[in-house]
């Protein structure tokens, strides 16, 4: 709005001092942009620091005052690292186990949810109650038993170990179940007088139309995975099986590295670059489970 | 359904249903139970399990250090529930303009939250370092002289309340954020028509229409916080762990440190049934001020 003047109504009102409506407008998008600003960089903000501090060299780590742009910059932080511990194998341990268990957890919770959703049979629904209730249970409570389990199985400080317990999650059948009952069923039914049966279906007709619900349940999948910190510390403690979180908690609270700040840094960065990467190409699918199921992952 | 009887129906329902059943049976249900038994149970993995019925409820019943833990958490929520509420809350209102780039801010509030827990560990850890860490460094240009944070068992507690504050934000928000959306834009146009100033709009719209996703906010973040460990274990110095011990902590200790597996079931019981009786009180209390219709 160009026009300054407002013309008033002849009636008095009280005496107040207020902006035309485009000013008025114009202020608040300020004020909103200046305040997500704001709270923008202190989500940032800690994340630049990382970075910053991972390419100083060791005599400036300390400095005061601290610097946000490090003077000098190297890379030298991330030679020593992959010098000093089996990084790379970490890094390589951390994709096997988060791609293999992403894999497999949504094949065999889509199985089930085509069970759940898509056949008739006695027991069903008493069934699907009980995966709803395991659902509530925390993960501390199965956590010791599991252990011994995976003890008695002689699985400790093996792949195994840290994929096999995640693949049976009620929750991704839950979540492709209540998705899989949104589709008609006349595609199926088709289907069938064609001659298709249970798997074809399942796999051409049901699989390719659930792709955004599949890619919500792996999004999260990857990410539980990937961030994993209380079960592979447990099970996963001998270094070449060792993910990248138990490593970096290794490196900095180790008597090994004495928490050489800029090593531990550069190994905080390889760690969180991949999931980021991973995040930004999903985004929309990660927001969508947010909402639908208040699951961190 | 078309074209399936009897034998071979059941065969396909095997077929799909065997891997997901069998997993959870061994992997889950029997852990379940498995953990309930244990409660009963003297056992530290090299000797026979021992049976002695409830001695180890008696047993916490009395256990300072499990109370201490108790407490602890009971602080980090008491703290924590609010404050990400509120820091979400705002952030959701300010996403939920028609603003351009908005999306990219939306980006930046999740970043916390993808990243693992160890990696948020380490970051804070570094900038609550009181000597050379960057918030102190910003608090003496303030002119204020920070507390040593987690080195110090006073103030431990609050440094993790901090970081967890920071990391959840956004993935509160974004569960706001969609209550938000479902506002439907004509409540808004008749209160302008009515006159209504923006902060009458948000006390007597946005935020009565938003309590269903406050309260699915809620739900969530406490079931969460009662498990909180990965922030308490990472973050505080070690002669500063004695003021932020949390139940969690208390499990896994007594679990991998003592080798006593029947008593850190029996802990993980009580936390389970305190989270249980939390959510359902609330789930009851939710008729004085939730409003599902308007």
């Amino acid at each position: 709005m160009s026009s300054i003047t407002v013309e008033q109504p002849i009636v008095k009102e009280p005496a107040k001092w207020t902006l035309p409506r485009g000013w008025q407008r114009q202020l608040g998008h300020g004020l909103s942009y200046l305040m997500l600003t704001l709270l923008a960089l202190i989500m940032i903000v800690p994340f630049v620091w990382m970075f910053a501090t991972s390419l100083k060299t060791r005599e400036f780590i300390l400095e005061t005052p601290p610097r946000l742009i490090p003077d000098p910059a190297s890379f030298d932080s991330y030679r020593q690292l992959f010098d000093l511990i089996p990084i790379k194998h970490m890094l390589f341990n951390s994709i096997l186990v988060a791609v293999v268990g992403t894999g497999g957890q949504v094949l065999v919770s889509a199985m089930a949810a085509y069970a759940f959703a898509r056949m008739q049979w006695k027991g069903r629904n008493a069934l699907f109650t009980l995966y709803l209730a395991t659902m509530m249970v925390p993960s501390q409570v199965t956590l010791i038993p599991l252990f011994i389990l995976i003890r008695e199985l002689g699985w400790p400080n093996s792949y195994q170990a840290l994929i096999v317990p995640g693949l049976f999650s009620a929750f991704g059948t839950f979540l492709l179940r209540q998705h899989f009952l949104t589709l008609p069923r006349e595609l199926e039914e088709a289907a069938f007088l064609d001659g298709a049966n249970h798997f074809t279906i399942f796999w051409r007709v049901l699989l390719p139309l659930s792709k955004p619900a599949l890619a919500t349940l792996a999004v999260f999948s990857f990410m539980g995975l990937w961030n994993a910190y209380l079960w592979p510390l447990f099970v996963a403690r001998r270094e070449d099986v060792m993910t990248l979180p138990v490593g970096l908690a290794v490196l900095q609270g180790g008597p090994r590295a004495l928490t050489q700040w800029n090593l531990v840094m550069a190994g905080a960065v390889i760690t969180v670059l991949p999931i980021l990467a991973v995040f930004l190409l999903a985004q929309r699918w990660f927001v969508q489970g947010v909402v639908t199921s208040g699951i961190k992952g | 359904m078309v074209g399936e009887v009897g034998f071979r129906k059941w065969g396909w329902v095997a077929f799909f249903l065997a891997p997901s059943l069998i997993g959870l049976l061994v992997f889950v249900l029997g852990p379940i139970l498995s953990s309930l038994g244990l409660t009963l149970f003297d056992w530290n993995l090299l000797s026979d399990p021992k049976f002695i019925k409830f001695d180890n409820f008696k047993e916490l019943y009395h256990d300072k250090d499990f109370w201490i833990a108790f407490k602890h958490t009971l602080m980090f929520i008491t703290y924590y529930i609010p404050s990400v509420l509120v820091t979400a809350l705002i952030t959701a209102l300010l996403l939920n303009q028609r603003l351009r780039g908005v999306s990219v801010f939306r980006t930046a509030f999740f970043v916390p939250v993808v990243a693992s827990w160890v990696v948020v560990a380490v970051i804070w850890k570094w900038i609550f370092n009181p000597r050379f860490g960057l918030l102190n460094f910003l608090l003496a240009k303030l002119g204020i002289e920070g507390p040593a944070w987690l080195f110090d068992p006073d103030t431990a507690l609050y440094a993790i309340i901090i970081t967890s504050v920071w990391k959840d934000t956004g993935f509160v928000a974004v569960m706001l954020l969609a209550g938000l959306q479902n506002i439907p834009e004509t409540y808004y146009e008749a209160a302008k028509i009515d006159g209504a100033r923006p902060w009458q709009r948000l006390r007597f719209i946005t935020l009565p229409l938003l309590t269903p996703s406050i309260f699915f906010a809620l739900i969530i973040s406490l079931i969460n916080s009662f498990q909180v460990f990965e922030q308490a274990w990472l973050m505080p110095e070690r002669f500063a762990r004695s003021g932020t011990t949390v139940v969690v902590e208390q499990i896994v200790n007594n679990a991998f440190r003592y080798s006593r597996m029947g008593y850190a079931a029996t802990m993980s019981w009580v936390l389970f049934v305190v989270i249980f009786a939390i959510t359902f009180v609330q789930i009851r209390l939710q008729k004085r001020w939730v409003n599902y219709d308007l």
